[in-house]
């Protein structure tokens, strides 16, 4: 068994209005960051976690992302495996 | 007679509230359940009450829906038996896959703690069989996750399945955006599942069951769901 590093970025589907982004975008502006023209809050996990391969942890991460760490309905995830 | 469950997770905080109303109001037999028990035999109904289950940590309702009793509240639902989610109890059931959508950021971001006007879209749903179409019933709200989304395809069949059940509205049971107090698509505060029995809704009739508390129009609601298993 292997231990490898996972990060999880989980995000609102670009369909899906973010209140918090837009909140924080207007926030930014306030303080003089004019620039900006959108903000997207989303949330990143780290894991470490034992595996026989490197398949076999990155199926088990996407499973868990799918399952519980992201909300399918609003929310994608993408996964980045490192050993 | 009837006997009601209401589930308690770590961090509920209304069931004393579902309790009251169901056994000292309407003297039924309820008994509060804990989230760590197994099995739901012998209820004739389930109820999630208000709260922040498990600290709504990761997403409200997220952790709780991998709760032992879980299983059988899910068993419950495919027996046709009425599960009723009330505020954090209809994001557990969400998470559970039991009712279509998902609750995000109140459009406003604060938490909204009022009275709302709610209009009956449906008596069909075991909540408001008691009701008649288009009345509008005072109840508070008390959340700061309650902006309702679903995608066009499940927001259509909602609708087209007649499963919203109360939408918010003024007074006179208008629509509005000035009476959307989170941003909820399509102004809806309750759905039910497909088959009627599984509800959910963000409005607290556990803190309006009577005159004192400042309306007593969740008694038409809980007395719905009485008569349903009756």
């Amino acid at each position: 068994m292997k231990v490898f590093r996972a990060k999880v970025f989980v995000r609102l589907k670009p369909s899906v209005h973010d209140p918090q982004g837009e909140t924080i975008r207007g926030a930014l502006a306030t303080l003089g960051y004019q620039g900006v023209q959108e903000v997207r809050q989303g949330k990143y996990f780290e894991m470490a976690l034992e595996a026989a391969s490197r398949e076999e942890a990155e199926a088990s991460v996407r499973e868990m992302a799918n399952r519980v760490l992201s909300n399918p309905v609003i929310e994608t995830f993408e996964v980045e495996l490192t050993e | 007679m009837p006997r009601f469950a209401i589930v308690v997770f770590p961090g509920s905080n209304c069931e004393g509230d579902v309790l009251y109303a169901l056994r000292e109001v309407l003297g039924q037999e309820a008994v509060l359940v804990w989230h760590k028990e197994t099995s739901l035999a012998g209820y004739d109904a389930a109820l999630l009450p208000g709260g922040f289950a498990h600290g709504d940590y990761l997403r409200p309702g997220a952790i709780a829906r991998f709760s032992p009793i879980m299983g059988s509240v899910i068993s419950m639902a495919e027996e046709g038996k009425p599960v009723i989610g009330i505020c954090n109890g209809f994001q557990v059931l969400m998470e559970a896959g039991l009712l279509p959508g998902a609750m995000l950021r109140n459009k406003t971001l604060r938490y909204v703690c009022r009275y709302v006007n709610l209009r009956v879209e449906t008596t069909t749903s075991p909540l408001t069989r008691e009701c008649r179409k288009g009345d509008v019933l005072r109840i508070p709200i008390g959340h700061a996750d309650g902006n309702f989304y679903a995608d066009p395809a499940d927001l259509e069949e909602l609708e087209r399945g007649g499963q919203v059940m109360l939408r918010y509205s003024t007074p006179a049971g208008e629509l509005a955006d000035e009476a959307n107090p989170n941003g909820s698509l399509n102004h809806i505060a309750g759905i039910t599942n497909k088959e009627g029995n599984v509800v959910g809704l963000m409005p607290h009739l556990d803190r309006s069951y009577q005159p004192e508390l400042g309306s007593d129009h969740g008694l038409r609601l809980f007395g719905s769901l009485v008569a349903s298993v009756s």
